[in-house]
């Protein structure tokens, strides 16, 4: 096996068709998460999107402490509104991260939605996570810093598509477009102030694919912001 | 960026069938030149281009991101995307991210032609 070899099986996820996840701390909700199968953008019914922001960090930070640091820290950089929950293994490939969330579901009203992804992917510098069935968006987020003309550079990138109609309407219509662009410029600006880092990453949006699959429109069934909402009274009637 | 550490050669094997050779990594880097590569493999008359992994020696998931998107070109244009020469491990990598569902994987150059 070659060093390369060896680079990319500790790299790379291993191979699975459906999620598990491990064990959380705190008071994580997992909720369709378990079971469900991945979705790459081809999966997905929307158009699709390539959104990338950026944030220059000043200073003598390497990409390498900069990624260290976003995996270690990637909960406290995440808004209320959107909160992440590691596994107790860590942002490591092939663990699965909670997620609770909530999206406008109409102007002004927000629903909660319980989903996760997995970590596909995790290297020095860069790590992404790929999401499952269910999951708004299906695609890919990549997390990364790299030098450029000396300077370090924090950088997300998403690739993906509205996972079913119902999304799709809510990316276009009740402004999930607009908090998503917020969730991941709040997430490279609170990883600038972990840097002592102050100012606004600049947003860069290509429609990769703008057709619509309509093959897929029946991942509407998987759609954890529905089944969220759904199971909700049953969960409550548990707790109390 | 990553210093790009690819390196592309195309070839068209028949009337209707172009190869892009990948030798060195397929990363965030390697955007530009698999953008022209493609450009230069699917011109007039090409139905199908392949993809020659046999050279390549590194991916990561910023890799996977650019064949998605050369994917979506490659449907544009009504051309089948396919490769030959994964390793086991990345075959694996298609298999997870789903990729394999659209891009055809082959055993070698001869086998993605005639399928």
């Amino acid at each position: 096996m070659t060093s390369n070899d060896e680079k990319a099986h500790a790299a790379w996820a291993t191979p699975t068709k459906k999620m598990t996840v491990g064990a959380l701390a705190g008071d994580a909700v997992n909720l369709n998460i378990e079971g469900r199968a991945l979705h790459s953008p081809l999966q997905g019914f929307g158009q699709m999107w390539q959104r990338t922001y950026r944030l220059p960090l000043a200073g003598s930070v390497t990409p390498e402490h900069v990624v260290a640091e976003w995996k270690a820290h990637l909960p406290e950089f995440m808004p209320d509104d959107s909160r992440f929950y590691p596994t107790l293994t860590g942002v490591k490939p092939g663990e699965a991260i909670v997620i609770n969330a909530s999206l406008p579901a109409a102007p002004g009203v927000a629903m909660p939605v319980d989903t996760g992804v997995l970590v596909l992917y995790s290297d020095d510098t860069q790590f992404t996570v790929m999401t499952p069935a269910g999951h708004p968006e299906s695609g890919f987020n990549t997390f990364s810093a790299f030098e450029e003309d000396g300077v370090t550079i924090a950088q997300i990138q998403s690739l993906a598509r509205a996972t079913d109609p119902i999304y799709e309407i809510g990316f276009r219509l009740m402004g999930g477009a607009k908090q998503q662009v917020r969730i991941w410029r709040h997430v490279l600006t609170r990883l600038g102030a972990h840097f002592g880092v102050s100012g606004e990453p600049s947003i860069q949006s290509v429609c990769v694919d703008p057709g619509l699959q309509w093959s897929r429109a029946g991942n509407v069934w998987q759609n954890a912001l529905i089944r969220t909402v759904l199971t909700a009274p049953a969960r409550w009637f548990k707790r109390s | 960026m990553v210093k790009s550490t690819i390196a592309l050669t195309v070839r068209k094997i028949n009337a209707q069938t172009s190869v892009i050779d990948i030798k060195g990594d397929v990363n965030a880097a390697a955007d530009a030149a698999l953008a022209d590569a493609y450009a230069q493999a699917s011109g007039q008359g090409i139905r199908t281009v392949i993809l020659n992994f046999s050279g390549m020696d590194y991916m990561n998931s910023s890799g996977i991101g650019l064949l998605v998107t050369l994917l979506v070109r490659a449907q544009r244009q009504k051309q089948h995307l396919r490769a030959c020469g994964l390793s086991e491990h990345y075959q694996e990598i298609f298999n997870l991210t789903r990729l394999n569902e659209a891009i055809g994987i082959f055993a070698d150059e001869a086998a993605a032609a005639v399928a």
